[in-house]
């Protein structure tokens, strides 16, 4: 699609935009803000300085961000792509450079009024450059071995660099991103489920080599594993965090306690509360009602996203939609799964209730961009 | 490069089955994720409220105020008092050391004691309060107080802590309280969780000890929110507990002390009884000690003193000090024989200073000899020879057996610590004991209460309020629990012939009355408060055949006799019985026998003995020591309030 199509199938221009945002996708996410900013000021103990107010200045930030990326033609940023991925690769080719300089596992730049973090930048430009790879290749070469291998390399570079920095869990995260996106542009099945037998044994000789001077992994990323594997092992070291996590979200039971009366998080028995950790919060003091109503928001978000792309018959814009979608449940499901006891704690926060501001800035780019697609899209 | 509109449907149509794939594995995993969630906090919510209770909840004992310990009258023993302390938390104090300085200025402190704190405080998360100092004054708690604002972290507080008032005076019989140690709870097989407080405190011997579960109170509990350190968030609920219950003890304070008083620093032992009731009015050991000394702390240099002063402060001579009871026995002896027939008032022994024995010679202790001696003259002038031929005729076994009527060789059944049975042998207990027969030569020496023959003070005053009352009285030392005062249990009669008490009473009323009675010179000359007694001096040492038996002041405190003496009182209708046993003090008639009359005058009249009582020509003397007597005032009886 072009410029030319654009003008031919009348989109809408100017302020006429707004009307065509796809609002209920708006209103679902100022909805999943505002529960983790009654969250953030529960976890502080009824303060909303220390980190509710923060986070919304933030949010607000994001969502005039969000409608001036929603506002600007799609095709504006499908060109954008590779400059904004090689940005990216830059940025964190910087903190690695920083990170060797000896500042450890640096992996934000300071801005002064926000702490950016290259490596969730590079999850939304990853999904541009990817959407707009397949969108330029012909459909009939995406399963060819080269044209697979282009955007495997594009991918494992970034994948490569933040696991250095090190941050497994966003590696991980940016593998499952470019993995997504390659499939939804149809790339045969065969070189999933080669990848995937790849997997399978990469992680038999992770754990193979384990105790030899060439193991693959850290220490504390192995105890990490296998506290998930037995966290009541060590209940008040490796174990703890998990131990009290599933302790302050069974012990909600179907109501919960009560906005502000969790003992867990009340009393600090909770640990990372504000962060990683703030669903088990929400858990303990709305019960399963309030913890199952809030996996059904993110559930409408993600099906808003998915009704979109199928609405929409760009090639990028769908991709690019998808890819996003598939980043927002990347992270509430390993977050989820990792404060309920099903996966290890590997740091990913849960998006728009988590404090911090690089998520949210990242993801409210990213939804501009599906706000952008499905306005501009072919009527 | 154009692409023909069916390619791009064709495209399209691909995506979107491989978006709507997605899509499906989303919602599954969704599924899953609500499905776990379920699990969690539905099917397992009840375990996991448990164990979200269990890490905010702690359950702390809040301990009872103990009962106090009074005497028969409401004079308080042993009381709780408040204790004031001063405790810093870390936290709140900033820079400790500071704090500590001005702290100095106002209460003494050493610089040990802060450099001890600072390090106790450092070991300890800030919030724990560290006792700073303890048993602060009332001038300097308030100083405390007051400069509050300049003391950050400071905090005066106010707890309870065991004090005894009349420190010396009862401190054998009640004992003192200390923290619980690990060999306590040892001890016992289902200890109450209070004694897991740390410094709690519980009774270590004595009355305390043994009421510990009268006294002790239930506890109550406090059920505390802490956070994920244990800092105390607030307090949930509180049940109070239940005070231990006050015991009133049959003493009399006054009597008490005026005993533990007259015994001094000799090392002596008083006991008197209600020959009616068996209450024990006074049960004194002496020298004593303070048992707030072992309350607070006892110092190593302090307790050194106790342990090697020869005197034995620390033992309790009444119930633990097994003497011979030498001629004090020889009741026993005399109730046995008329008993088995083989003596009577009238009977006449012929006594020349010794009988033979084998190759043995048994020596009266007057060597000259008595002459013909009847039951009466026997008792009176305590001859030896009159006994030893009875003795021989009776046997041990019905010796014996007349002394466990009597109460001897049996074990009190007291609160106390550390009651000793004495011993009251006989030919099982020598074969059991020595796998050796029992020989006359042991009657012998039994009759006149050396040899085998062990007693305890309180056993001596047991058997003489038995001997003056005709009954089978017990000894008591609980007059009241609570508000309940215990019934006394009316004893039963003696299995004694009357007249045979009659008999050794009328003795006994000799020994203090007639011309030759061995303790004339401490008779009580008032008609209404007539005394009867028996005089003991036993030997600690046994002398060699032949060797002559040397003057008691010519020897080593050590090895000097046992001056012993029983009493009861007034003669006519008996009311106290005393028993007096001082160790090396000499001959009973000189060292136990004054000490035994004041103690019973003392009894009788309820205050200060009258001169009147005592013979003319002895009270000037009697006067100058009842002034030197550092004894102590009792206000107007009745229940003293307790300072706590």
């Amino acid at each position: 699609m072009s410029f030319l199509e654009y003008r031919i199938k009348s989109a809408p221009t100017g302020l006429r935009k707004a009307l065509h945002l796809h609002w209920a996708l708006v209103l679902l996410i100022c909805a999943v803000a505002s529960v983790g900013w009654l969250m953030l000021y529960s976890v502080s103990g009824g303060r909303a300085d220390l980190w509710a107010e923060p986070q919304m200045t933030r949010f607000g930030a994001g969502l005039f961000l969000m409608f001036f990326v929603a506002f600007v033609p799609i095709w504006f940023w499908k060109n954008m792509s590779v400059l904004a991925y090689g940005v990216a690769m830059l940025l964190l080719l910087y903190v690695e450079f920083f990170g060797h300089v000896g500042m450890g596992a640096q992996r934000w730049i300071d801005l002064g009024f926000i702490r950016l973090q290259p490596s969730e930048m590079m999850k939304v430009t990853l999904v541009m450059l990817l959407a707009a790879y397949y969108d330029w290749l012909d459909p009939k070469k995406v399963s060819r071995p080269l044209w697979v291998l282009l955007p495997v390399i594009l991918i494992v570079l970034p994948v490569v660099l933040v696991l250095m920095q090190p941050n497994l869990g966003t590696s991980l995260l940016l593998l499952l991103i470019g993995a997504a996106v390659m499939f939804c542009a149809g790339v045969s099945l065969w070189y999933f489920g080669a990848v995937l037998g790849l997997a399978g044994s990469a992680i038999a000789a992770v754990f193979e080599t384990r105790g030899t001077p060439w193991q693959f992994l850290h220490d504390y990323q192995y105890a990490r594993i296998d506290t998930f594997l037995n966290p009541e092992a060590d209940p008040l070291g490796a174990g703890y965090n998990i131990i009290q996590a599933k302790i302050a979200l069974g012990s909600g039971g179907w109501g919960g306690k009560g906005f502000m009366q969790g003992t867990q998080s009340q009393l600090n028995f909770l640990p990372e509360k504000h962060t990683d950790f703030i669903f088990t919060t929400l858990a303990e003091e709305f019960g399963f009602v309030g913890a199952f109503s809030l996996l059904m928001l993110y559930g409408l978000i993600i099906a808003f996203c998915v009704i979109s792309a199928l609405q929409n018959r760009d090639r990028f814009s769908q991709l690019l939609i998808l890819g996003v979608a598939a980043n927002f449940f990347f992270y509430l499901a390993v977050n989820l799964s990792m404060v309920m006891g099903m996966a290890p704690v590997v740091g990913i926060p849960l998006p728009f209730l988590s404090y911090g501001g690089s998520v949210v800035m990242v993801l409210m780019v990213a939804f501009g961009l599906v706000q952008s697609a499905h306005i501009h899209r072919l009527r | 490069m154009r692409r023909t509109a069916r390619d791009s449907e064709e495209s399209a149509r691909r995506v979107n089955r491989r978006a709507l794939l997605m899509g499906g594995a989303m919602t599954a995993f969704v599924a899953v994720l609500g499905a776990r969630m379920r699990y969690l906090q539905v099917d397992q919510a009840e375990k996991f409220q448990l164990l979200a209770e269990e890490n905010r909840i702690n359950i702390r004992l809040i301990p009872p105020s103990r009962g106090q310990i009074l005497d028969r009258n409401g004079v308080l023993i042993a009381g709780n008092e408040q204790n004031y302390r001063v405790v810093i938390t870390r936290e709140d104090a900033g820079d400790m050391e500071q704090v500590l300085h001005r702290l100095q200025a106002l209460i003494p402190l050493a610089d040990e004691d802060v450099a001890e704190v600072v390090a106790e405080a450092k070991a300890v998360s800030p919030f724990v309060p560290i006792t700073v100092a303890d048993r602060l004054e009332w001038e300097e708690f308030s100083k405390i107080a007051v400069n509050g604002p300049t003391l950050p972290g400071v905090t005066p507080e106010v707890g309870l802590s065991r004090v005894y008032p009349l420190d010396r005076d009862f401190a054998h019989v009640v004992g003192y309280v200390g923290p619980v140690s690990e060999r306590d709870l040892a001890e016992l097989e289902n200890p109450d969780p209070l004694l897991q407080i740390p410094k709690f405190q519980i009774g270590k011997i004595g009355v305390e000890r043994w009421v510990e579960d009268t006294l002790r109170g239930k506890a109550g509990q406090k059920r505390i929110e802490v956070n994920h350190v244990g800092r105390v968030m607030r307090e949930l609920d509180r049940v109070e507990g239940q005070p231990g219950d006050d015991i009133r003890l049959t003493i009399d304070a006054g009597i008490q002390n005026f005993a533990q008083v007259r015994l001094g620093e000799e090392s002596a032992a008083a006991v008197a009884m209600d020959v009616q009731t068996g209450d024990i009015l006074a049960i004194a050991s002496a020298p004593s000690f303070d048992p707030n000394l072992f309350v607070r702390g006892i110092s190593t240099r302090d307790y050194t003193a106790l342990t090697e002063n020869d005197h034995t402060p620390l033992a309790n001579k009444t119930v633990q000090g097994a003497y011979p009871p030498g001629s004090t026995f020889k009741m026993v002896t005399a109730l046995a024989a008329m008993a088995a027939g083989v003596a009577d008032e009238k009977r006449t022994i012929r006594c020349p200073g010794y009988i033979e024995f084998g190759d043995r010679r048994f020596r009266c202790w007057n060597h000259g000899g008595h002459g013909a001696v009847n039951l009466s003259r026997a008792l009176m002038e305590s001859c030896d020879v009159y006994f030893y031929e009875l003795a021989q005729e009776v046997g041990i076994d019905n010796i014996a057996a007349m002394g466990r009527k009597l109460g001897l060789g049996e074990r009190p059944d007291l609160p106390m610590s550390a009651i000793g049975a004495g011993i009251m042998p006989d030919k099982a207990w020598k074969q059991e004991k020595y796998k050796e027969d029992w020989r006359v030569g042991d009657t012998i020496n039994a009759s006149i209460g050396q040899g085998y023959v062990l007693t305890t003070p309180l056993q001596l005053a047991l058997m003489t309020a038995r001997i003056a009352s005709g009954t089978a009285v017990k000894p008591r030392l609980i007059h009241r629990v609570g508000n309940q005062t215990l019934p006394i249990d009316p004893a039963p009669a003696l299995d004694i012939d009357m007249t045979h008490l009659a008999a050794v009473r009328a003795g006994m009323f000799d020994v203090m009355n007639a011309e030759r009675g061995t303790a004339k010179r401490s008779r009580i000359v008032d008609e209404t408060m007539l005394m009867a007694g028996k005089t003991g001096t036993a030997q600690v040492r046994n002398y060699n055949q032949g060797e002559a038996v040397a003057a008691n002041d010519s020897l080593p405190w050590r090895l000097r006799d046992h001056a012993l003496f029983v009493c009861y009182a007034p003669y006519d209708n008996p009311r106290y019985a005393v028993s007096i046993v001082v160790e090396h003090g000499g001959g009973g008639s000189l060292a136990a026998a004054p000490i035994g009359r004041d103690i019973l005058l003392r009894c009788l009249t309820g205050g200060i003995p009258p001169l009147s009582a005592y013979p003319a020509d002895q009270r000037n003397r009697i006067e100058s020591q009842f002034n030197d007597m550092p004894l102590r005032a009792f206000g107007p009886e009745g229940p003293k309030p307790s300072r706590a």
